[in-house]
């Protein structure tokens, strides 16, 4: 009994109380960027944004997230009950499970797996589901078109993003996410004779890559200037059209959850995750997660800064960027850092 | 070893019991959602054996790309399922061939490992143990090392499939607008604004 309970009942307990921690810290962390979007969307338009529930409108977002509690859920009479409340559900969930696998320091991961890269990937590739599934079960024209395009655009933005991450891949040596940050311990700048810097992080070696994963990760996640399947002056609110209250509260988290993955995915495989920017005693003594905080938020700054400046694709557009443009570059760089590897014996 | 057990016979379950709803569910949107339900349990039962790769490659390849399809198919195309249900009866003997020839390779296969547990040692490049090698890496080792060839040959007659489908669904359309991006990046304020003077009173 004794053995049952210290080889199965306390890791389930840590695991649990570990992704409880995580989770809350998560929403807390979506709760606030929600209203840094909205903040810095309104600063870019010289307007002052959300600014009366609490000091700065620093509750707005617990506001909202009430008021959406609150509401009354309908459901529309034609659509399909089960499927219309499934697809919600789906969303938030997967968007959620993927962070089991992210390190936000060093060992600080709740499920440090070989595999991560690709578990990473496979889920973020399942969250289309969600929109697809609420897109169809509300039996109504407009979300449909909004599924069928988001399906359309999120298969193909994943393909140039599955292409990035095997060029990063191809550096690293290895799919876990700690050895893709620990890798970014050396680099360009140390080859050149330097300290450990900013100068050794994969966003500079590997940097039409660094930018071609940021566009589509805007892509994949549905964010201006593609969010197409939402696109209010054609199809009013694309799949979300007949979502209110909870239901429609959840898409929005699972979505917000879904952009601060990708930020902190940009941060591990491009931004060095938690190492500090320079190897400065000064630096070294402030926590990784702080970096990582900081980093990742400084990717959302440059996500909310796009959603403010560029206009709205056309869809013809955004498929030609992805397919024609995307793919080949990632392509040729695959093959361009495989042959580099190969040829210079810097293979990890 | 308890635990992998309930969690083997909880992934084992639910795939076939979902795999039966494929076939049984009369929505066909349910059958590609209970297919999905099937592909999710078989990348758990792939983890609970230690071929992690192959469950994640399952997941990506199968549940994000390959339902997906099916499931835009599903939802686009206005087929009268009612009327393709009809036939059911007529078409259960080809039904049951296909699945006897499956089960009767299934237990060939299942038949010969357990008769005789050495025949794994015998594989002309076998795969070493996790703890020496992770899968990913020794499945990297026999795809791109020992059976490059094939593994090249295999990408190459998906590369003319794929071509053989672009070249049946092209229709190149004449008469419609073209939008060619590197022309209308490439215009200067020279090629594009005529500056006219207009006479007052005359117009152009």
């Amino acid at each position: 009994m004794d053995a049952f309970i210290s080889s199965y009942v306390w890791p389930a307990v840590i695991m649990i109380g570990q992704s409880l921690l995580l989770l809350v810290a998560l929403l807390l962390f979506v709760a606030y960027i929600l209203l840094a979007d909205r903040k810095i969307w309104a600063a870019v338009q010289l307007r002052r944004g959300p600014n009366v529930v609490g000091p700065w409108g620093l509750f707005q977002s617990f506001a909202d997230l009430l008021k959406f509690v609150f509401k009354e859920p309908v459901i529309p009479a034609t659509a399909n009950k089960a499927i219309f409340l499934l697809a919600p559900l789906v969303s938030v969930t997967l968007a959620l499970a993927t962070w089991a696998v992210i390190p936000l320091n060093e060992n600080w991961v709740i499920a440090n797996i070989n595999v991560g890269i690709l578990y990473v990937f496979a889920i973020s590739s399942l969250e289309v589901y969600g929109i697809i599934m609420g897109g169809w079960a509300s039996n109504s024209k407009y979300p449909f078109l909004g599924a069928l395009r988001s399906a359309a655009q999120m298969v193909s933005y994943e393909v140039s993003i599955g292409f990035v991450i095997v060029t990063v891949l191809l550096c690293v040596g290895s799919l876990n996410l700690t050895d893709i940050v620990n890798s970014q311990r050396d680099g360009i700048g140390t080859m050149i004779g330097l300290p450990g810097s900013f100068l050794d992080w994969h966003w500079l070696a590997l940097f039409p890559m660094f930018v071609i994963f940021f566009i589509s990760a805007l892509a994949e996640t549905n964010r201006p200037p593609f969010d197409l399947p939402e696109a209010e002056s054609e199809l009013v609110a694309g799949f979300m059209v007949e979502y209110g209250s909870t239901p429609y509260m959840m898409f929005m988290l699972g979505e917000y959850a879904a952009i601060c993955l990708m930020c902190a995915l940009t941060t591990i495989l491009f931004l060095g995750g938690w190492l500090p920017p320079i190897d400065f005693w000064l630096f070294n003594w402030v926590p990784g997660i702080v970096w990582f905080i900081l980093k990742a938020g400084f990717v959302f700054f440059m996500f909310a800064m796009v959603k403010a400046f560029v206009p709205r694709y056309r869809y013809d557009q955004l498929m030609r960027l992805g397919w024609k443009v995307f793919l080949p570059i990632s392509l040729a760089m695959v093959v361009i850092v495989a042959f580099v590897l190969k040829l210079t014996g810097w293979t990890a | 070893m308890g635990l992998q057990a309930l969690f083997f016979y909880l992934f084992a379950f639910v795939a076939v019991a979902s795999a039966f709803m494929v076939i049984a569910a009369k929505n066909p949107v349910y059958s590609v959602l209970f297919l999905i339900v099937t592909f999710f349990n078989a990348a758990g039962l792939f983890l609970l054996t230690g071929a992690e790769f192959l469950a994640m490659i399952l997941l990506v390849v199968y549940v994000g790309a390959v339902a997906v399809l099916f499931l835009f198919v599903v939802m686009m195309l206005d087929v009268d399922f009612a009327a393709l249900r009809s036939g059911i009866i007529e078409h259960a003997p080809v039904g049951a061939l296909v699945g006897l020839v499956l089960a009767v390779e299934l237990i060939v296969v299942i038949g010969g490992s357990t008769l005789s547990p050495e025949i794994a040692t015998h594989a002309a490049h076998p795969i070493p143990p996790i703890s020496e090698r992770t899968n990913t890496a020794a499945l990297g080792d026999v795809l791109y090392t020992n059976y490059v060839y094939f593994f090249q040959i295999a990408g190459l007659v998906l590369l003319v499939a794929m071509i053989g489908a672009i070249v049946l669904t092209l229709r190149h359309r004449e008469n419609i607008k073209r939008q060619d991006i590197s022309v209308q990046v490439a215009r200067t304020p020279e090629t594009a604004v005529e500056v006219i003077k207009v006479k007052p009173g005359q117009g152009l």
